[in-house]
């Protein structure tokens, strides 16, 4: 079945300059490796397109079931320099709750939060 | 040696609330009491104000309202304190901090240590090569220069506990060594023992932004449930000898400590999980082990490290024109064909105007001022909309034109137009980060020493 990540996983955003780092992290053991397999950083990079300019790297932490994405020329410059009113990027993790995946029926019980 | 230090945060941040770090003082039963003010921007800023104002102390403009907060508690506790509040005059907020600890009845003699040697503005061209963000020289930032300090580490603030301060304060100190800086003065780590400074800086990586932790930045109603969110605490470690540490924070407050709240946290502004770099250590998140054991009790394990670089990182402030920005607002059926006639306005406006502007943004907030061009083609048109417009120029001259443009949509607009009274100043300057590399013996810190 096709989900919304929000019930996949939960994100932070990070800023360091003019790079982003946006952790995402699932919310079971069981539906980690279906997050790693499906978003790949060049998808995280098409989910971004516009604002996310340069490369974006991908780490994981599989301890932590986690995959953090480093994004390059994401902040409009810097914050000290963005027009962007969240200047720091702190909403941008968001973004990433509306990506889909395709999990299998039977992790169902796993997922998080109400679904429409 | 003692067998587990408690080190509690008071502040992640310059704006940060005082209330938990009074509670931390208060509650928390600590050793230990860290203050964490500084955004990379700070000291840039501070000079740029010290220069307009002469009254400026130089330090954080909160000292005196954390000092009250806590001073009291942590005296009777025997709680140390180390912060980084000296911003560009360590010495001078370590004077204040001694007024206050004799207001409070502190003993004669106790120790206050200011640590300075981060600030090295005027060799900073001398001293590094290449800007690490663009590979061009550093000295093409001579012009604009405003500021360049250094990310000292934990060891000169170890040599001022070890030399008897009971406070320490200092200018720019990489963040988690603030917290791991009692780690290794009460553990006696070696400064070069990467396995246990890994563990120690990990641990401060967790605790330097505060109630980021304790579940801040954290809820999302249906989805991450944080118990009253109003009231949040900021973390406590318990830390072992070993680096290993107990992340909690003092019973009956909101908030809470989970596997969830620590992940998020312990990925916060990293860039490669396994290579973390500080001026002490290298940090290896990726062997970290969390374990639940209590409510709002979360054991971290084996975080590791790897021996330090041979550079310390720079931070160089340079001055880079100005912004100038405004909003007014639109509301019921309609708003956003009226938003977007105003959008072709300014637009025109400023062409008649002559705006000179390196880049000119107007978005819709509401529907797309946060996300950009990530928003969705078939998002919602909203109930309200505000028109929001920026723009960054060389001069300020340039800058104030947004506002007064703005002030124009008033009576010379279009219909139903709702506007702020211009009463705020609409345009700041930009002081712009960029980041060198200086070797870390060229960086030598003094320490001075006052007493009640």
């Amino acid at each position: 079945m096709k989900v919304m990540l929000q019930h996949v996983a939960h994100a932070r955003s990070g800023d360091k300059g003019n790079t982003s780092n946006i952790c995402v992290i699932a919310y079971s053991e069981a539906l980690y490796p279906h997050l790693r397999e499906q978003l790949t950083a060049e998808r995280f990079k098409a989910h971004y397109a516009g604002v996310v300019k340069g490369p974006v790297q991908r780490y994981e932490v599989d301890g932590l079931w986690a995959l953090n994405f480093v994004a390059q020329d994401a902040l409009g410059g810097g914050v000290s320099r963005s027009l962007c009113l969240d200047n720091y990027g702190k909403s941008l993790s968001a973004r990433v709750l509306a990506f889909e995946l395709e999990i299998p029926e039977s992790l169902a019980g796993e997922l998080r939060g109400p679904r429409s | 040696m003692k067998s587990l230090i408690r080190v509690g945060a008071g502040s992640a941040w310059w704006g940060d609330r005082v209330e938990p770090a009074r509670l931390n003082a208060e509650r928390g039963d600590l050793d230990y009491l860290c203050f964490e003010t500084m955004a990379e921007a700070t000291i840039s800023a501070a000079q740029v104000r010290s220069r307009r104002d002469p009254s400026f102390p130089g330090y954080d403009t909160y000292l005196d309202d954390r000092m009250r907060a806590v001073l009291p508690a942590c005296l009777k506790r025997g709680t140390r304190i180390i912060t980084n509040q000296g911003w560009i005059n360590p010495r001078g907020a370590a004077e204040r901090i001694v007024h206050w600890l004799r207001e409070y009845g502190a003993p004669r003699g106790m120790k206050v240590a200011a640590v300075d040697g981060s600030l090295i503005t005027e060799r900073v061209l001398e001293l590094t090569d290449r800007i690490l963000e663009n590979g061009k020289p550093t000295s093409t930032l001579r012009d604009s220069l405003v500021s360049a300090e250094v990310y000292q580490g934990a060891e000169p603030i170890v040599a001022a506990l070890k030399q008897g301060a009971h406070i320490v304060v200092s200018g720019r100190v990489a963040d988690p060594s603030i917290f791991m800086a009692p780690m290794m003065y009460e553990f006696g780590w070696d400064a070069l023992d990467h396995a246990k400074l890994g563990a120690g800086n990990g641990i401060g990586h967790l605790m330097e932004c505060g109630a980021q932790v304790t579940g801040g930045y954290f809820a999302d109603p249906g989805f991450k449930d944080v118990p009253e969110p109003w009231n949040l605490a900021f973390p406590i470690a318990e830390v072992s000898p070993d680096g290993s540490a107990i992340l909690t924070k003092v019973a009956g407050t909101g908030g809470a400590v989970t596997l969830q709240t620590v992940k998020e946290q312990m990925l916060y502004e990293v860039h490669d999980p396994a290579n973390y770099l500080t001026p002490d250590v290298v940090v290896d998140f990726t062997t970290a082990r969390l374990e639940q054991v209590g409510p709002d009790r979360v054991r971290v394990t084996n975080i590791s490290g790897k021996p330090r670089t041979p550079t310390l990182k720079v931070s160089i402030g340079c001055t880079e024109g100005f912004i100038g920005e405004d909003m007014f607002f639109y509301a019921g059926p309609g708003a956003l064909r009226r938003a977007q006639l105003a959008k072709r306005i300014l637009e025109e406006r400023f062409k008649i105007v002559q705006l000179d502007a390196e880049e000119i943004r107007i978005d819709y907030l509401g529907l797309n001022a946060i996300h950009g061009a990530m928003t969705p083609a078939d998002a919602p048109e909203p109930y309200e909309i505000a028109v929001r417009v920026a723009a960054r120029t060389r001069t300020r001259e340039e800058a104030i034109k947004v506002g007064r443009e703005v002030d124009g949509m008033a009576v010379s607009g279009i219909g139903m137009t709702g506007k702020r009274v211009p009463h705020q100043d609409r345009t700041r300057e930009i002081i712009g980060v960029w980041s060198s590399l200086v070797p870390r013996e060229k960086i030598v810190p003094s320490l001075s020493f006052y007493e009640v």
